[in-house]
């Protein structure tokens, strides 16, 4: 009696021991960190399982397109991942995207990969740049110049 | 001539042998460590700036590289220009050109800003670049040579030396070219563009090349107790005397030629007069040290029979030849580019007009000594596992 | 135009599930991926070479003890000093000159002068160093070994090399520990539409506007006029590098 009450717990210890990795393999699968823009969405600019499982060559490919060719706004692209998969704390601010248990970090962490991206990209959102005309955040509407011509005959030819 | 039979190089005191390997090995390690520290912290740790972006750690890549070359002449002579007192030097000839080689080119990627990215290095070429030219180079090197050694110690293939060995005298010659043409195609700075660097670089192979032959011959000798006969110290030391002169003659036309030319004229005035520590290094290391007295250690009556006069001018042929090699690469960095002929720069944002300041720091000299370390430990080891040396150097 | 990390749209939905595999953004097999371009309608259509960007800078204009270009390219490219002069990053220098002779004194800023020819781009082992069509010449740092023969090779020293890991880095400019990097002419803008670079506007706000910024092979450009109008020089034009950058009365 009082032994198999013993192997009874043994085996539910056991079992935990079993189930727990799993759990946490399950929990880590749908991983989307709380308190950012990606944890209410549907889906990422692909299907789920597509961007898990190649993420990293629609950003190889953007990559040089956007540095060589100079093509911005592209569907796949590092500072769309961080705008929006980037959590906040509770102060508001945002959450560098490799901290520990944050997004990027949480699976390269746990398949011990070790992406080179973060040496050169920053890893919050980029509230200093100014929306909607610079770099990535490419926005048709502010395709004109602005400014004005300067006149440059007034002054010289004085 | 009687057989030559070879034998793996083993020290009279076995302690000596595994002692010595033991002090290499904790030089590289802590020239690992100063790798590791340099590339953790970022290069602002060094003496390197943006203004001197190639610094200590390039004097001794460049230097083990071309003396890698150079090292493997003896062979060359043996097995191309049929040299007969030269043939059995041939195997060690090749060792120590895959060590020195090996030796510099770690040093070389371990200053590299992204050395985790030698990968792209090897796969990207710009065949427009001399520096990619060279990646194929060096490695193709170790291919030749390491084929060279197998056609010099394997009788099966012992007829193909001859073809192997042609190959890769011209692809040494190729090698050394590529590493003086680092420099002579560099239009921007005055000390370098000059077609003469890449023949220059080749003669400086020939001289530091035998210099550590000789030097590194003589103490395996001693080491292994094996004897080496005057008749052949004497040929290498001739020939080591026909080289430096040789450098002396090529760093003379590169001078005189910069003499002429007004536009040089800065450059020249700050190697050869006012340019403080680079002057210093031009005329007592490279040319005092480095030219005069090996010649005089090597030619003079007094020291005719004399080793230890062999030794000490080879030691100080590599003294100059380093010293020469730090002149060119920081000294042509330190001097300021002349972008505006005519003007003087009396402010500037980015040290515009002034001679730049360079001081090696410790983490550099410790990668730097830790790649020679390593071409050391490799002929040690390659010339205890294989039969490299003769097992009697008599006449 | 939606935000990309706004809600998903049902036309993104249609555009996954329909011409996702007809317009070649689908995986043929691991690691196989056709180009995504053409799929995408908020893609811009990059470089062109029908511009050549390029820059005139007049030294009466650039006045004493001014760093407003140079501060205003600091903050567009996150560009921050460690109080390391030698070794902080540089991308556009004020330089006063006098000449020898005569005693005139001239001010100007230098930077990547963006050359037809570019040195840099002849000796990178990589690619790395490389010159858009439009003329703009950068460095790709995802290929950059550093190993900093682009900086020996600059005759205008345009180039720095970042000697410390950096963090929180600009949107505008990734760059990171080890690699080179320069004057990008504010390609970010260019590419966004928007054609004046950072200094430009700085030095107009100073009331200066002594950079002009535009396309050198638009003939009705701002930039192709003050250059018909006005004798430019290159700096080491001996060098037959064709700058994309000019100078007025130097």
């Amino acid at each position: 009696m009082r032994s198999s009450l013993i192997s009874n717990r043994r085996l539910i210890i056991l079992l935990a021991g079993l189930v727990t990795p799993a759990m946490q393999v399950l929990g880590e699968s749908a991983y989307v960190t709380e308190n950012s823009k990606a944890a209410s969405l549907e889906s990422c600019v692909a299907p789920t399982d597509d961007m898990r499982r190649n993420h990293m060559d629609f950003l190889r490919h953007g990559r040089d397109d956007t540095v060589r060719d100079g093509v911005r706004g592209l569907e796949y692209s590092l500072a769309g991942c961080i705008d929006c998969h980037a959590s906040t704390d509770a102060a508001g601010k945002a959450v560098s995207v490799v901290g520990k248990g944050e997004f990027c970090q949480a699976c390269h962490g746990y398949v011990a990969v070790s992406p080179a991206c973060f040496q050169c990209h920053r890893t919050t959102p980029d509230s200093t740049a100014e929306r909607g005309s610079l770099g990535y955040r490419f926005d048709a509407d502010s395709r004109h110049p602005i400014g004005r011509p300067v006149d440059r005959e007034t002054d010289h030819e004085q | 001539m009687s057989k030559m039979y070879y034998r793996e190089l083993r020290c009279g005191v076995p302690v000596r042998f595994w002692m010595g390997l033991t002090l290499l090995g904790s030089i590289i390690a802590i020239g690992l460590g100063a790798a590791y520290y340099m590339e953790h912290n970022g290069h602002w740790v060094t003496g390197m700036s943006n203004q001197v972006v190639w610094g200590l750690p390039h004097v001794f890549a460049i230097f083990l590289i071309v003396a890698a070359s150079g090292a493997l002449n003896v062979a060359s002579i043996g097995s191309v220009f049929g040299g007969p007192m030269y043939k059995p030097l041939g195997r060690y000839s090749g060792l120590l050109a895959i060590g020195l080689l090996a030796g510099g080119l770690m040093v070389l990627l371990l200053d590299l800003g992204r050395p985790d990215r030698l990968i792209v290095a090897m796969t990207q070429y710009n065949f427009k670049s001399i520096f990619a030219w060279n990646v194929i180079l060096y490695t193709g090197f170790f291919a030749i040579v390491g084929v060279y050694l197998w056609t010099m110690m394997d009788r099966s293939v012992g007829k193909y030396n001859r073809p192997v060995g042609f190959a890769a005298f011209f692809w040494r010659i190729a090698l050394t070219t590529g590493t003086g043409s680092i420099f002579g195609f560099l239009v921007a700075r005055e000390a370098y563009d000059a077609a003469i660097m890449a023949p220059m670089f080749v003669i400086m192979s020939f001289s530091y090349g035998l210099a550590f032959f000789i030097m590194t011959l003589i103490t395996a000798y001693i080491w292994g107790d094996r004897e080496i006969g005057d008749l052949r110290l004497a040929r290498l030391k001739n020939l080591l005397g026909v080289f430096v002169g040789a450098v002396l003659y090529f760093v003379l036309a590169y001078n005189l030629t910069n003499l002429y030319i007004t536009q040089h004229h800065g450059i020249e005035r700050f190697i050869l007069l006012d340019g403080g520590v680079y002057t210093q290094m031009f005329w007592i290391g490279q040319i005092l040290v480095g030219s005069i007295l090996p010649l005089f250690l090597l030619y003079s009556p007094a020291f005719e029979k004399s080793r230890w006069a062999i030794v000490a001018a080879s030691v100080a042929v590599l003294i100059g030849g380093f010293f020469q090699i730090y002149v060119i690469v920081i000294g042509g960095q330190a001097y300021p580019m002349n972008l505006f002929p005519g003007k003087e720069v009396i402010e500037s944002g980015f040290f515009d007009g002034q001679v730049a300041d360079y001081a090696p720091t410790f983490p550099e000299a410790a990668l730097g000594i830790a790649g020679i370390a390593l071409s050391l430990a490799m002929v040690a080891v390659g010339a205890r596992v294989f039969k490299v040396f003769p097992e009697t150097l008599e006449d | 135009m939606s935000n990309k990390c706004g809600p998903p749209s049902t036309d993104r939905r249609r555009f996954i599930g329909g011409t996702l595999a007809a317009a070649g953004a689908m995986t043929l097999a691991p690691g196989v991926i056709l180009h995504a371009v053409a799929a995408n309608d908020k893609a811009t259509a990059g470089a062109s070479g029908e511009h050549r960007w390029g820059m005139v800078i007049d030294t009466d204009r650039c006045a004493d003890g001014c760093s407003a270009c140079v501060d205003a390219c600091n903050k567009e490219h996150g560009l921050e000093g460690q109080g390391r002069p030698a070794t902080d990053a540089v991308w556009i220098r004020p330089v006063k000159l006098k000449d020898r002779q005569t005693g005139h004194v001239n001010r100007l800023v230098m930077m990547c002068q963006h050359c037809e020819h570019p040195p840099c781009v002849d000796v990178c082992p990589t690619n790395a160093s490389f010159k858009r069509v439009d003329g703009v010449v950068l460095v790709d740092r995802h290929r950059c070994i550093g190993c900093r023969y682009c900086m020996m090779a600059c005759p205008y020293k345009a180039r720095s090399f970042v000697h410390e890991a950096l963090s929180n880095q600009s949107v505008n400019a990734p760059r990171g520990k080890g690699c080179v990097e320069s004057c990008t002419l504010c390609v970010h803008r260019i590419d966004a539409g928007v054609m004046r670079t950072a200094c430009q506007d700085a030095c107009e706000k100073e009331g200066h506007a002594a950079i002009v910024f535009g396309d050198l092979k638009d003939p009705k450009s701002e930039i192709r006029r003050v250059l018909k109008t006005h004798d430019s020089v290159q700096i080491r034009a001996d060098l037959e590098l064709n700058t994309g950058v000019r100078y007025l009365n130097l």
